[in-house]
């Protein structure tokens, strides 16, 4: 019945046709080969092209001028080589010793510099772990850790690393920079949030740029700040839940923030992470082997559970006096590091006695805890001496060991804060206390740390040689600033 | 994974039409480009690259296709519970937190690269010289857990280590020295090259490696991976072109990305995409705004470490002259392994060192140390010791390290008052054209240039990576193999590093066994197999006629 149906519209259609007059059918015609037309015809310019001829754009060609590769560094930059008749410019460290007595210049100086802070630089054991490693291993370790670069020290230093943090597992890393510039893209990825101290180091931020993601963001250690941040976001994730549930979330800080010398609230931070579901990144290098009885860090410190924090990572540049970095948490974070891990997957591994040497800091630092309490009183000691020097204000906890002294008041000019520091460095030097300024590269930090002068402290100083640079910078400081 | 799939197809696709019409071409001579530039070149430039056979690619797209399949299968049955899951687990109290990782991401991770995982990450125990030992390791749960069984395979030959001219030593003239300078200096810096790093070794090593380049000054950082990617930020940012090889190695990427710059990329040692950009460049402007460019950067690499190819370097410099773009290169594996005085790629053509802006260089390989180093004019050293990102917050180099480079290369220079680099040098060449030709005889297709010690044979089929591997380690012999996504999907291939420490022997008994596997895995799939030469005895299953190179550049 139903084809009948069709058949018998089929038929009516045709009688239409017929029917039709000649007009409607030519009309019809002509519309049909407009559509034609339409559908087969560009439907838009492809942009309005200025078509050059060959002969313009050669000239084009021959007109372009580029800027210069590089543009001239002035000479007095303080990364260029000194004169040593005139003017001190760039520490050149000659000679020997080279850790709590420093030649710089061609003269032996006490060194407030170095981030040698538990004065393994130059330590015999350490050095003579190194030369066994090297008379088994040689230098280089000629290739990534996926080919032939993997030493049974590496796995070994791992293991130490992440028993001596008490984690699951352990990551090395070939340079300190590289560790968190590589472990925030490993986890982080176009999309995602990141919520910043804006005191963090220039790796992170380097480490957060490579990453592509959002970026938030808080006032330096203001949890109010970042819990506003948290809440807005808590808002915007509700318009759009769906969203909400693939995007991840990372609170990124320092344990000991070099560029302000400030320790981070973290019982805190556990508690927002929780509340706002964000993981932690804790960036280490200046707290690892310094706070904390047994020197694990911060979370030693705060006695907050390592377990909360999602990943950990610290140099092996500081207090293990060594070269490279590391990451350590849960096997289920760290891991993922060794296919994601930018640094660690290019990169040739690191020296097998660099690890050798990271190996026996290990072991000096776990066999005397004590160094630990010598180091925290050291570090009051210098807080101490450093109070009430005119014109100076100290930066940073009583606890850091590296800490900043900052002008009272700038002279309004960035260039003439930094001369006038500058100046103080040189007296000190040519008086045998080797200082140095904080150096940043202005153009490129997200928030310009202001100029200072940064003390570092280690357990070889004595009090007298402390009183002695304390004294000494107040001199400086009477003397020049005026 | 679905556009995994979709390249997947889409690359067979492609692969099929590209096939087809050279096989239409076939009859043709097939053009070798040198002659195209040939004026530019001091010696024969040849590179090959044949093409994967038709059948081959299909059933490595299949095996692909088997693998995916049961990684779905074995992905059901773990969320079933039916199979143990090893994967590492989230912790109980922070199961409502946004998943770390999205469950498609780690599929290959789980179901491909687990199942050959004990082909990568192998511990050594020893110099990682010609002959290494390796510390041996087995899984008994497929590769998600190893064990250590306390022994050690000894005296494996190495192919895997950049070890080019045999510089990874424990004992010698170098290593001595290093011993010496660890125990003066000790092995920490603890400070930056701005702030209180900057020894008199840096000085030192600066001043040879600038001579040894024969450029006005020089800087060395390190880590090899953050010259590249702590440099170039400082060298070019908003506004400015940089004009990248398609397989520029990841630093580089990292380093461009970084500073801000807009990238392009030209494929692979092509020097018609090149020019293609740079015209286009230069006579468009920026985008939108069409303002000129600041200024456009060529980053270009010596050999390629995943192919085995040379830079096109005269033309490149050709062209950067051509167009006023400047010219940074890294010499990552060049540098050491080429030219007859092994001072890289330049050497290696004749060309003058004025005529690339920025040399890029790493220790780690032909010098069997560790860091890099940027050469180039005294402005440009100037420039970066004040900007470069490594300058001002990275620790600055170990002494001991900075003291064995500054040994092998007076070793390299001659500078040591003995004849050894030269001979290195000279031994690198050889072993390198002897392997070459000696694999090319077997069948075996392998990728670059014929003077590069960087050879990857290729295996195409995912399952011949494991195997391949295995076998070759079961014969004592360490070869690195490598696959997607470090190489094209279909392109899994082995990479052997020639070295100057290899003697005729050590490379015989690698060859052998790379015959024998290769007969056992079928991987002779050279269609040009070339004629065995005199001192060889002919193979049994062996090819009659020779046949010119396929080239892939040119199609």
């Amino acid at each position: 019945k139903m084809a009948s149906g069709q058949q018998w519209v089929l038929v009516e259609m045709v009688q239409a046709f017929y029917e039709a007059p000649a007009y409607h059918l030519i009309l019809e015609g002509i519309l049909i080969l407009w559509i034609i037309r339409l559908l087969f015809s560009k439907t838009y310019k492809l942009q309005e092209r200025s078509d050059l001829t060959e002969k313009e754009k050669e000239e084009l060609i021959e007109e372009w001028q580029p800027e210069p590769l590089v543009p001239p560094v002035s000479k007095d930059h303080p990364s260029l080589n000194y004169d040593p008749n005139t003017k001190l410019n760039l520490s050149i460290v000659c000679g020997l010793p080279t850790s709590h007595k420093i030649v710089v210049n061609g003269k032996e100086c006490i060194n407030f510099a170095s981030f040698n802070f538990l004065g393994l630089l130059d330590n015999e054991r350490v050095k003579k772990r190194a030369l066994s490693s090297l008379k088994k291993y040689g230098v280089g370790t000629c290739g990534p850790r996926g080919f032939y670069g993997t030493f049974d020290v590496h796995l070994e230093l791992e293991d130490r690393l992440a028993k001596f943090m008490r984690t699951e597992e352990a990551i090395i890393y070939s340079y300190g920079f590289a560790t968190i510039a590589s472990a925030i893209p490993a986890y982080s990825k176009r999309g995602d949030i990141v919520f910043v101290d804006e005191a963090a180091c220039f790796a992170i931020q380097k480490g957060l740029q490579a990453s592509r993601s959002f970026i938030k963001y808080f006032k330096h250690n203001d949890m109010e700040d970042l819990e506003r941040l948290l809440k807005d976001q808590e808002v915007e994730d509700q318009k759009n839940p769906r969203k909400a549930r693939v995007i991840r979330r990372f609170i990124v800080v320092e344990g000991l923030y070099i560029n302000t010398g400030d320790i981070c609230p973290l019982p805190e931070l556990v508690k927002l992470k929780y509340r706002y579901k964000v993981r932690i990144f804790l960036e280490e290098s200046l707290s690892f082997g310094v706070l904390g009885d047994h020197g694990r860090g911060v979370t030693e410190h705060f006695g907050v559970n390592i377990d909360d924090i999602d990943l950990i990572s610290a140099n092996m540049e500081n207090a293990l006096a060594s070269i490279g970095g590391f990451c350590c948490g849960r096997s289920f974070v760290i891991d993922h590091q060794r296919l994601s891990g930018q640094g660690y997957c290019f990169s040739a591994s690191l020296p097998p006695m660099l690890a050798a040497a990271a190996i026996e800091a290990l072991n000096i630092m776990e066999e005397d805890p004590e160094i630990f309490t010598i180091l925290r009183e050291k570090c009051s000691c210098v807080h101490r001496a450093l109070q009430g020097i005119p014109g100076l204000k100290v930066v940073g906890e009583s606890f850091t060991p590296a800490l900043h002294l900052q002008l009272e008041t700038s002279t309004g000019s960035r260039d003439s804060d930094m001369k006038t520091l500058r100046t103080i460095v040189e007296y000190c030097m040519n008086r045998r206390v080797a200082l140095t300024q904080a150096r940043y590269l202005d153009k490129e930090e997200k928030f310009l740390p202001p100029p200072t002068i940064r003390v570092v402290v280690t357990v070889e100083q004595t009090d007298e040689e402390i009183n002695m640079a304390a004294s000494l910078i107040r001199e400086a400081a009477l003397a020049i600033l005026k | 994974l679905q556009s995994l799939v979709i390249k997947a197809v889409f690359d067979l696709l492609k692969h099929s039409h590209v096939h087809a019409l050279l096989i239409s071409l076939h009859w043709l001579p097939i053009a070798n480009h040198v002659t195209c530039n040939g004026a530019l070149y001091n010696r024969p430039f040849s590179e090959s690259f044949e093409e994967t056979p038709m059948l081959v690619a299909v059933l490595t797209y299949m095996g692909y296709g088997i693998l995916t399949l049961f990684g779905y299968l074995r992905d059901f049955l773990r969320e079933w519970k039916i199979e143990k899951c090893h994967v590492a687990q989230e912790r109980e109290e922070q199961r409502d937190f946004v998943p770390l990782y999205q469950d498609f991401e780690n599929f290959y991770t789980r179901n491909l690269y687990m199942r050959i995982r004990d082909s990568w990450n192998r511990p050594i125990c020893s110099v990682p010289g010609a002959k290494m030992d390796l510390v041996e390791r087995v899984s008994h749960d497929y590769n998600w857990t190893f064990e250590y069984t306390g022994k050690v395979i000894k005296d494996v030959i190495n192919m895997g280590s950049y070890n080019y001219l045999g510089f990874a030593e424990n004992m010698g003239y170098c290593a001595d020295a290093a011993a010496d300078v660890t125990m003066k200096y000790g092995i920490g810096v603890s400070s930056t090259r701005q702030e209180m790093g900057n020894l008199d070794k840096h000085e030192e090593l600066e001043m040879l490696v600038a001579k040894f380049l024969g450029v006005e000054a020089s800087m060395v950082f390190g880590m090899g991976f953050a010259t590249n990617s702590m440099n170039i930020p400082a060298l070019t940012g908003k506004g400015c072109l940089i004009l990248s090889d398609e397989l520029n190695h990841a630093s580089l990427v990292l380093g461009a990305r970084l500073s801000g710059s807009t990238i392009r990329v030209f494929k692979h040692n092509n020097m018609q995409s090149l020019e293609k950009l740079l015209r286009d460049a230069i006579v468009h402007g920026q985008p939108r705004t069409h303002r000129p460019w600041k200024k456009i950067l060529i980053v270009v690499e010596g050999i390629y470490s995943m192919e085995g190819s040379v830079v096109r370097l005269p033309e490149v410099i050709a062209l950067k002259k051509k167009y006023k773009a400047y010219l940074y290169l890294d010499e990552a594996h060049s540098i050491g392994a080429l030219g007859p005085r092994g001072r890289g790629v330049l050497d290696y053509f004749g060309l003058d060192p004025e005529d690339v802006d920025v040399l890029m260089g790493t220790f780690t390989k032909s010098f069997g140390a560790a860091g890099g180093y940027i050469g180039g004019k005294k402005e440009l050293i100037d420039y970066l010791r004040a900007q470069s990102h490594s300058a001002v917050y990275a620790t600055s180099m170990s002494s001991p390290v900075a003291e064995q480079i500054i040994t092998s290369m007076k070793c390299i220079m001659g500078e040591d008052g003995t004849t050894i680099g030269r001979e290195r040098i000279q031994q690198l060449a050889e072993n390198t054209t002897y392997f070459r030709r000696r694999l090319r005889e077997m069948g075996f297709i392998i990728y670059g240039n014929n003077d590069s010690p960087v050879v990857p044979v290729m295996l195409y089929m995912p399952a011949k990576i494991g195997a391949f591997g295995r076998e070759m380690l079961k014969r004592n012999i360490g070869v690195v193999v490598v696959g997607f996504p470090a190489t094209p999907i279909i392109e899994s291939r082995a990479r052997f590093c020639v070295s100057a420490a290899h003697t005729k022997e050590m490379l015989d008994v690698a060859l052998s066994a790379i015959s024998e596997v290769g007969d056992l895995l079928q991987m002779k799939y050279s269609k040009y197999r070339a004629l065995p030469s005199q001192d060889w005895p002919s193979d049994e299953t062996s090819y009659e006629g020779t046949g010119n190179q396929g080239t892939r550049s040119p199609m």
